[in-house]
């Protein structure tokens, strides 16, 4: 049945909460990438094989928590709300939880803490949101992941989904979608910060039909899943943000760009086009608006440049992912020479929450220029590993030693912005995390990677393996990207086996201001930052590698 | 269509065609028919290119050209399973190099190659999306993290 008026989307709400509150204890088992990583796929099968036939308890998959370090986690809810989060389950224990709820007893195992209306039942045991990992963490973009079923469209609208797209639709004019998300001052979270709204305005403005949107799923950075998890765990809320552009824009045909590596993530979004179309969110005549929006997945095929817009454009066009010059932008000619916004997906999820919290509320949260939350995946040396969303304007110290759990002390800097970022180094971690703070730091925001790393890790070596990546990733068009890196990789490499001469760290530095200022693309750009970022902080490292020496004891072995 | 005229490639040719059918036939459909054949055939016969060229109307030099730009296309038969271990900035920190040394010399290939018994080829990637669990790598579409050498090791018994 589709979805024509307030009632319909008020009615698939009303089923979302019963099937949220149900009277059944649910078992649910954290099931994106990073849960089947740690074996949550065989925990679920014992889960369900035990229970299976038991009256009153249902197994069901749901996508990340964020607490990733302590995967994989079984969380049991009872009908009263009640739930106790397990972290770190095996067959073993889950065999045992399953057999204790069979007898009605609170299980035996790892206990990470109770969520929801637990105290009466689990008092003595820690509030969830109380642990160091969770208590400054703010949740706009990962508010459903992990407590929804991202199958199940009933649930995302109990959380207000879907309300969204209908106050865009039926209360404003595409004109005022536009203003309302301006005034949001929502920026791109696929790294540049470019201000939404506008972006938005251009493509609306320019001239040409059809016009397209698509969400870039692309996620380069190697070391940071946000869009996977958000894919994984909410699919739903992509869509929605990309219906609510592609209405303001007038597209009437999207596509999300997925990377090779993430076959989850496709079939998570595959379902849930299917589940949008069948209730009239997606495809012809959308909530009876007479609004037509087409989506379309088509998969990456492994090259990191394809997420540069022109490059990703030139992919889904079945080309070789080369980038071309901007101007003129994927506004003015983009999918097949025709006006094409491209948002990253983080954003689109972010557009979402504008709609359904309102653009004034969005704006209260974060800084004077940065509103909002940003998500990062937190790694590195450091136990508490995950998906971490946080204010903008939160300090890195916040970060890394308290939601990160860090030793003080023992950590030397943090990385963000993979290889088109770089490092920041302790000294600096009450800087807050916003675009501007981190691009006067030497680094950027990036789509959200942020690697702690401590002594023992060499930076020099670290400035090594990004440009070994980038080698590997130029597409070989423009000459400074193309071979300026190549020497830049030679040098670093003669620097960490301990053949290099004096006259290196100086070439290094001014192959990087040539290739940063004459590459043609961002790719190439953005390749020296991690160069010039360990320079800036850490040169004694550097100088140290001429007389070879490695301070972390890395190199030379 | 492809003009091939021994009944055993007409035999293939039709199976290629079949299929990439659903694809509208026209340039832009070149990558999602790359990734048809490769899903069912594992690599990219040079057949299958000739078809993929003729069905979508472009120049066999230029699909060439798009399957060797892109790392997830290979051209070579591959082994029964594909092992990617993550070379990605978290799992680099963490020690993937060690892994990645340690399944060469248990498979006794280099990275790239196919083991000699046809099951397992060791490739590499960057970054495979769980980044938290590093050290990872990925056989076929399972990805496994938290790793060290030994259930590196413990993991391909699972594939045997
Ligand atoms: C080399 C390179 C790689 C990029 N990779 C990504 C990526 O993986 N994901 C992404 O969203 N944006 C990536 N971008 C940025 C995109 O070009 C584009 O700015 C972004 O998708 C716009 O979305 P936003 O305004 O919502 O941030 C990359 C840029 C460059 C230069
Ligand atoms: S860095 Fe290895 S999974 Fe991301």
């Amino acid at each position: 049945m589709k979805v024509t008026s307030k009632e319909d989307l008020e009615d698939i709400k009303k089923r979302g909460l019963t099937s949220l509150q149900s009277d059944k204890t649910k078992v649910k088992v954290g099931l994106a990438s990073c849960g089947k990583a740690a074996g949550g796929d065989k925990v679920f099968a014992k889960l369900e094989g035990t229970l299976e036939g038991q009256e009153g308890i249902a197994v069901e998959k749901t996508g990340c928590l964020g607490f990733c370090a302590r995967e994989p986690l079984v969380e049991v809810e009872g009908p009263e709300g009640d739930s106790l989060v397990f972290e770190e389950v095996d067959e073993e224990s889950a065999a045992r939880i399953a057999n204790s709820l069979k007898e009605g007893k609170t299980p035996e195992a790892k206990v990470l803490g109770r969520k929801g209306n637990g105290e009466k039942k689990y008092g003595d045991r820690k509030d969830l949101n109380s642990l160091d990992f969770y208590r400054s963490q703010k949740k706009l973009v990962l508010k459903n992941s992990g407590i929804i079923d991202p199958e199940s469209l009933e649930e995302y609208a109990a959380k207000d989904g879907y309300f969204g797209l209908w106050k865009a639709m039926n209360k404003y004019s595409p004109g005022e979608v536009i203003e309302e998300v301006k005034s949001s001052g929502l920026r791109g979270r696929g790294g540049a910060g470019f201000p939404t709204g506008k972006k938005w305005e251009f493509a609306r403005n320019a001239e040409g039909n059809p016009k397209y949107v698509i969400c870039n799923a692309d996620e380069g950075d190697p070391g940071a899943y946000m869009d996977r998890s958000i894919l994984e765990g909410d699919p739903f809320s992509v869509l929605e943000g990309m219906a609510i552009g592609a209405y303001a824009i007038g597209a009437n045909q999207g596509y999300i760009y997925v990377r090779a590596e993430y076959p989850v993530a496709v079939e998570r979004l595959k379902k849930a086009i299917e589940l949008a179309e069948d209730r009239g969110f997606l495809g012809e005549d959308i909530m009876g608006t007479g609004f037509d929006f087409e989506l379309e997945i088509k998969q990456g095929a492994g090259a990191f440049v394809c997420g540069e817009e022109t490059a990703l454009i030139a992919s889904i066009q079945s080309k070789r992912g080369m980038p071309s010059p901007r101007p003129p932008f994927p506004a003015q000619s983009g999918f097949r020479g025709q006006p094409t916004n491209i948002n990253n997906v983080e954003t689109w999820a972010n557009v979402t929450t504008v709609f359904i919290r309102g653009a004034e509320w969005f704006s209260s949260i974060g800084t004077e220029d940065s509103k909002g939350t940003k998500v990062f995946s937190l790694t590195g040396d450091i136990d508490n590993t995950g998906l971490v969303e946080v204010p903008m304007g939160t300090t890195i110290e916040e970060i890394v030693y308290k939601i990160g759990g860090a030793e003080r002390g023992s950590i030397k800097a943090i990385q963000t912005g993979g290889p088109s970022g770089g490092v920041i180094p302790k000294e600096k971690f009450d800087l807050p995390v916003d675009y501007e703070s981190l691009q006067e730091a030497g680094s950027i925001m990036g789509s959200g990677g942020l690697i702690v790393m401590d002594e023992e890790t060499c930076l020099v070596e670290v400035a090594r393996f990004f440009l070994d990546f980038i080698q590997d990733e130029s597409c070989g068009k423009c000459t400074p990207c193309r071979d300026g890196t190549k020497r830049m990789l030679e040098i670093l490499e003669r620097l960490t086996s301990g053949n290099s001469t004096e006259e290196d760290i100086k070439i290094l530095e001014e192959l990087s201001h040539y290739v940063k200022e004459s590459s043609l693309c961002g790719l190439g750009q953005t390749a020296p930052n991690p160069v010039l970022s360990t320079l800036r902080y850490f040169r004694n490292e550097y100088e140290a590698h001429l007389e070879g020496n490695c301070p972390a004891g890395v190199c030379f072995e | 269509m492809s003009q091939k005229s021994s009944p055993e490639n007409s035999v293939q040719d039709k199976t290629f065609l079949e299929l990439v059918e659903e694809l509208p036939p026209e340039r832009e459909s070149v990558i999602p028919a790359l990734q048809k054949i490769q899903k069912s055939q594992g690599y990219l016969p040079e057949d299958a290119l000739e078809t993929i060229a003729d069905y979508t109307d472009t120049p066999l030099a230029n699909v060439t050209g798009i399957a060797t730009f892109y790392s997830q296309f290979y051209l070579e038969p591959q082994g029964d399973h594909t092992i990617k271990v993550c070379q990605g900035t978290a799992c680099h920190i963490k020690g993937a190099d060690d892994i990645l040394d340690e399944l060469k010399r248990e498979l006794d290939v280099k990275a790239g190659e196919v083991t000699s018994d046809g099951k397992f080829t060791l490739t590499n990637v960057r970054c495979l999306g769980a980044c938290s669990l590093a050290p990872v790598i990925m056989v076929d579409e399972d990805v496994h993290g938290n790793l060290t050498t030994e259930k590196a090791i413990e993991v391909l018994e699972e594939y045997e």
